[in-house]
């Protein structure tokens, strides 16, 4: 398989009056073909703005100051706006959060899907109506053909985000960005689109990103995981492995404040302390004032480590013997 | 849609039959217009038959139900200064009002969402901060001093444009206009600008509002994601997404100034209905009073009206909601 998206050291920073936000730090992952990345993290981890650079749309006074992201081979950083337009929603597409925040409420979901199409393709009418009602029944849209003429408030919330999954998949791109597109839906709903995503990822060989600060499903559609903390990966492997056997203490933190692996009657655990602000972090690691295992040797970032397929930024990686004394007495 | 009409014309209904009540209750429970009227030296005969004329002498209740029924075949009565119909020296002074208002207000929106727009799209470039400058002024200077500066430089300094009147009139559909004439535009342009400059800064901090929340929101996120053109997002999307309030004021505007550009026609000798009010209150001329002001009642009536059908137009939600 080969890669269709290649980011290398990504750095997005934002110039604010209290100083510099680097809200993404040397972020690097790649992403093959049909493949689904799960990118978590708690809130204010960067992992929105990761995937807002991606397509170069992070709002001012952010931008991109170094780094590489390669789609299909080309080099997006440091393209003129014109160019990166015209690669949005034809090679990489975005959905978000909220489909009643996402759709315009006033135009009907043909005029909608219509300027999408013809953002990239000139055509007949008629053949982008066709088109647009095949996506629609793609996604699951029972009687496109009638429900093209809608308005968003005509739809309940799943339809809506399958509408907006509909405009992403419009020209089948090579990669979806997925800002927590469940979030905001009930859990039976939620449960069907990521089942759904993941057959289309997989019929289509469309890849995705899938952001979520929720582990269990990102978990159930992602066969890769990319934990950040304050803009910083720290941890990334197969997901089967990162959850059996996390070698970054956040990981595991994460892991176990899942409300399933607390035994029923009894608190959940959590991670103490809260998300640090990009303003005052600390000098290495950043997770070091929340960490257990902290030593005076977090005072400096750790290098990357890697062995087989993942890798971690620890000085004393959890479930290894070796450097750290803690591993060996667990 | 048709039940929508049908309430909102009820409600209207409502409204115009209160403010029928209030209005003439309140004008008419204010001074006595016989003693200008009549001269001071009249004979009490004269005194009584022209209270008799005018139903003066009757119960308020009455002189309301004879005022409504006439009301409701169109008659508003006489004035009691100019002898004439009430309704015909409206009608011969509200074109001159109207081209003005139309033009400045028009100008003033059309012109105010553009900059508005640009300075909310980009807030931080130098030609935004010189709008956002501009909409200050015309927000705190008061409208009668603008008046007076315009008239000093353009008239009385550099003699470019006349500081008064309708100037060369022209008439099309049986009315006298000034605006279809280069001479009556001349006139116009100055008491229009005056007019129009404070709209133009509520215009402009308006549109700016909206567009910095808008292009802020996912929609305009998911949009440029989905890779549509700008131009596309700031016609299709913004202008759409920012028109609910931008219509609000406009409609309250246009007729808050048909019915009070007084100071504007008082500073330009612009013959409207504006200066007719104010001379009609001087010599309580009661029924041009009652007149304008049910007239105005349901200029606003309408306009709201109008104004409800057009969110109806762009807004789907509301659409289903008054199904």
């Amino acid at each position: 398989m080969t890669a269709v998206l290649e980011v290398r050291d990504l750095r997005t920073e934002f110039n604010t009056r209290a100083g510099v936000i680097r809200a993404v730090d040397d972020v690097s992952f790649t992403l093959k073909r049909g493949e689904i990345l799960g990118l978590v993290g708690e809130s204010g981890s960067g992992k929105s703005v990761t995937g807002f650079s991606l397509l170069g749309l992070v709002d001012p006074p952010g931008r991109i100051t170094g780094g590489s992201i390669r789609l299909n081979g080309t080099e997006l950083v440091g393209l003129p706006q014109s160019e990166l337009r015209a690669r949005r929603g034809k090679e990489i597409a975005m959905i978000f959060q909220d489909p009643i925040a996402t759709l315009n409420p006033l135009l009907t979901i043909r005029k909608q899907m219509m300027m999408a199409l013809e953002a990239h393709q000139h055509m007949t009418t008629k053949a982008a109506e066709t088109r647009c009602i095949e996506v629609l029944q793609r996604v699951g849209i029972p009687d496109p053909a009638a429900r093209i003429k809608a308005y968003p408030h005509e739809f309940s919330g799943g339809m809506r985000q399958r509408v907006a999954i509909a405009i992403a998949l419009l020209h089948d791109p090579a990669v979806i960005v997925a800002d927590e597109p469940t979030t905001a839906l009930d859990v039976s709903i939620q449960a069907q689109i990521l089942h759904e995503m993941r057959s289309l990822a997989a019929e289509t060989g469309t890849a995705m990103i899938w952001i979520s600060h929720d582990l269990a499903t990102v978990s159930s559609l992602a066969k890769r995981l990319l934990v950040m903390y304050a803009g910083k990966v720290v941890e990334e492997g197969a997901t089967g492995t990162v959850l059996r056997d996390p070698r970054h203490p956040y990981t595991r933190g994460l892991i176990t404040s899942l409300p399933a692996i607390a035994k029923p009657g009894e608190d959940l655990l959590q991670i103490p302390g809260t998300t640090p602000s990009f303003l005052s972090l600390p000098p290495g690691c950043p997770f070091a004032p929340r960490c257990e295992s902290a030593e005076a040797s977090c005072d400096k970032m750790p290098e990357t480590a890697q062995s087989d397929e993942r890798m971690w930024r620890c000085h004393y990686p959890l479930g290894l013997s070796g450097p750290d004394p803690r591993g060996a007495q667990q | 849609m048709l039940g929508f009409v049908i309430q909102r014309l009820l409600q209207a209904a409502v409204v115009m039959a209160v403010m029928s009540a209030v209005v003439f209750v309140g004008v008419y429970a204010i001074g006595n217009p016989i003693e200008i009227i009549i001269p001071p030296e009249a004979t009490q005969e004269i005194r009584e038959a022209t209270i008799k004329r005018f139903g003066l002498d009757l119960p308020l209740w009455e002189q309301y139900f004879i005022f409504v029924t006439n009301l409701l075949q169109g008659d508003f009565g006489r004035s009691f200064i100019y002898n004439v119909p009430v309704l015909e020296l409206i009608a011969g002074r509200l074109p001159a009002t109207l081209e003005l208002v139309l033009i400045s207000v028009v100008t003033a929106t059309l012109l105010g969402v553009g900059l508005g727009v640009y300075a909310g799209y980009r807030p931080e470039s130098w030609i935004a901060r010189g709008i956002m400058a501009v909409s200050v002024l015309g927000f705190s200077v008061p409208s009668f001093w603008v008046g007076l500066i315009l008239i000093l430089i353009f008239a009385v300094n550099l003699g470019w444009l006349p500081a008064g009147g309708r100037g060369e009139v022209v008439s099309f559909l049986g009315v006298e206009w000034s605006f279809l004439t280069p001479d009556g535009l001349s006139h116009i342009f100055l008491p229009a600008l005056n007019l129009a400059f404070f709209k133009l800064a509520m215009m402009i901090r308006l549109a700016r509002a909206g567009t910095r929340e808008i292009m802020l929101t996912d929609t305009i996120k998911f949009a440029r994601a989905a890779g549509i053109p700008e131009r596309q997002i700031l016609t299709q999307h913004l202008l759409k997404l920012i028109s609910i309030p931008i219509i609000t004021v406009f409609g309250l505007e246009l007729g808050s100034t048909l019915a009070f550009a007084v100071v504007t026609e008082t500073i330009f000798s612009w013959p409207g209905v504006g200066k007719l009010i104010i001379d009609s209150i001087t010599v309580l001329d009661r029924p041009v009073m009652v007149a304008y002001l049910i007239l105005t009642a349901l200029l606003f009536v309408l306009i709201n009206l109008t104004v409800d059908l057009v969110f109806a137009l762009i807004d789907p939600r509301i659409r289903a909601r008054g199904a």
